[in-house]
């Protein structure tokens, strides 16, 4: 039983490894000539106007729910069309009955007026 | 495409159910104001899918390449769910108005919950019977938190969410264990080698941590520390579906991985199960003696309960079995019928809940009270009502099993029972009319509880009915 796992230990001691070395070798081989704008948070993105813990709108709560449901849905549609020759008719109208299911939220949501900010 | 077909027909009550919580979500989402068609759309379909049920009993089997009970014991426990969410929405109808919580939401969190109830009570693989679990824990933690402005319901979804949580936790823990030491999660594969596991210290830390889970489900002592918040925040129609049908859901799968058909610990568990019994039917019993809110009173009645039903499940043999069926179907009318006189006597503010309030109802409102009167006496045990027969049966099958012992706790906790199940009986009928507010009549909200009264009544006077349909379940 154990000996199966054999391979995802070394994997986790490569991933390790690899992460370790490849920071540290950066560390210890680059040159280093800090500058206010390389020390800000995103070098090369936005400038941070306020700090971090500061009250947002509740609506962003909403959005991040939505987005999982719809993040789930096509996860699970990835390894379907993969396969979708050797599944056939079967796995089609199961995939069906999942979209169906999930239209049905949907409408729920729009009607409900969760997708409308204000 | 044939065997799909066939197995959606074996299927139907599940089916029939999802198709109604779409229907109603669809209806809830286009005509506004909609709530009473949305009820009453729900209970025709509850019908159907009950109709479905008594269908597709005959056809005992396994649907979905083994994932699934079909027919039988499946049936069998969809019914009881159905029969739950029935009585629940009819007596929510009024009570909702009242509380000014009449959202559709509530209809279709019922339904879905359902689903849930039948896949946790009816799946033959580990993952089927988690999916269960959390479609019903989810809806049943929103539900216990309808009504968004009171703190309490506040604090009993969120308690019920976190520890809910936790507990689901420990569930999918043991799976992992179960699965890690026998290589799969089908209940019937586990089964099969779980003699020769009996000693591997991997399968029974994982039949451990799911006994844990199912035990929190079912409001076990010492996994109940969150019923009582729980039931006395939610609102009182929801309290009696939670501590019916969710609890019957807990049970149904309960049997179905431990004892009835797979026996997965192969009768390990015996002596466990009769510890968190006697915990619970002695601890349930003497707190619910000194408490004044009749709902947190009715919930460690709750926990005592949970407790003889886990007599039942530590003899687990087929008599006993049939006795803890017996037990649930008996219970869901009695106590839906008991949260249901609680929440006609409630105001709008949902106070009104101390035993003192219902001080005269025996004279102000005749049925009330004598429908109360049944709901309470059924639950201590008094013969010919439904509640003493599900104990004779459970504790008929306990002593047969050699479980003397705690039959003789289960008998003497009962006695305890007694007295703080009559003494609302006695605030009723001899106690003068203290607060004279008048309990508005509710026409279904009545026939809800007269319904659950004929239940009582029913199963009382012919156990046979139910006794002979639980001898033919596998």
């Amino acid at each position: 039983m154990i000996e199966s796992y054999i391979p995802i230990f070394l994997i986790l001691a490569v991933a390790v490894v690899f992460g370790v070395v490849s920071a540290n070798m950066s560390w210890l081989l680059g040159p280093q000539r800090p500058n206010r704008a390389k020390n800000s948070t995103y070098e090369s993105g936005m400038e941070p106007v306020r700090t971090a813990h500061d009250r947002f709108s509740v609506k962003y709560y909403m959005v991040a729910v939505l987005f999982i449901l719809f993040d789930i849905e096509v996860v699970f549609m990835y390894p379907w069309a993969v396969q979708y020759r050797n599944l056939g008719l079967y796995g089609f109208v199961e995939m069906v009955v999942f979209i169906g299911i999930l239209l049905v939220g949907f409408v729920y949501v729009i009607k409900k007026g969760a997708l409308q900010w204000d | 495409m044939q065997q799909l077909l066939q197995d959606t027909l074996a299927t139907a009550p599940l089916g029939v159910t999802i198709l109604l919580s779409l229907v109603v979500i669809l209806l809830h989402s286009f005509v506004k104001n909609s709530e009473r068609a949305q009820a009453m759309v729900s209970v025709a379909g509850l019908a159907i899918a009950a109709a479905a049920a008594f269908w597709t009993f005959p056809m005992r089997g396994t649907a979905f390449s083994g994932m699934v009970m079909t027919g039988g014991y499946a049936s069998a426990m969809s019914v009881l769910f159905i029969a739950g969410a029935a009585l629940t929405i009819l007596l929510a109808r009024d009570y909702l108005g009242k509380i000014g919580a009449d959202f559709g939401e509530f209809h279709i969190l019922v339904l879905l919950a359902v689903t849930g109830m039948m896949a946790f009570a009816s799946g033959l693989d580990l993952i089927v019977t988690f999916i269960g679990l959390e479609v019903m824990s989810v809806c049943l933690y929103v539900l216990a938190g309808m009504t968004r402005g009171r703190l309490e319901a506040n604090e009993a979804s969120l308690k019920y969410f976190l520890l809910g949580a936790f507990a689901t936790g420990f569930f999918l823990y043991g799976i992992a264990l179960i699965y890690g030491a026998a290589g799969t999660t089908n209940l019937a594969a586990i089964a099969q080698s779980a003699s020769a596991r009996a000693q591997d210290p991997l399968f029974l830390a994982g039949c451990g941590l799911l006994l844990v889970g199912f035990a929190f489900k079912v409001g076990a002592v010492p996994f109940h520390m969150w019923v009582p918040d729980v039931y006395e925040g939610a609102p009182s129609v929801v309290t009696g579906f939670m501590s019916t049908a969710a609890k019957a859901s807990a049970f149904a799968a309960f049997m179905l991985v431990f004892i009835a058909k797979f026996d997965i610990a192969h009768g390990r568990i015996s002596l466990a199960l009769a510890m968190l019994s006697v915990a619970s039917m002695v601890l349930g019993n003497v707190v619910a003696i000194s408490q004044t809110s009749i709902k947190r009173m009715l919930a460690y009645s709750s926990i005592a309960h949970a407790g003889y039903m886990l007599i039942g499940l530590a003899a687990g043999t087929p008599a006993a079995i049939s006795g803890v069926l017996f037990y649930l179907l008996s219970y869901l009318f009695t106590n839906i019928g008991a949260f249901g006189v609680v929440s006609i006597i409630e105001n709008e503010k949902q106070e009104n809940v101390s035993i003192e309030s219902f001080a005269g109802l025996g004279t102000r409102r005749p049925l009330l009270g004598a429908l109360m009167s049944l709901f309470l006496f059924s639950l201590v045990g008094l013969p010919p009502l439904s509640g003493f027969f599900g104990k004779y049966y459970i504790f008929y099958a306990a002593i047969a099993e050699g479980y003397t012992w705690l039959t003789i706790v289960g008998v003497l906790t009962s006695m305890i029972s007694i007295y703080y199940y009559l003494r609302v009986v006695v605030v009723m009928y001899f106690r003068s009319d203290t607060d004279a507010t008048a309990v508005p009549v509710t026409t279904l909200g009545t026939a809800s509880l007269l319904l659950s009264a004929a239940g009582v009544l029913v199963f009382g006077f012919f156990p046979r009915l139910i006794t002979d349909i639980a001898d033919t379940l596998f």
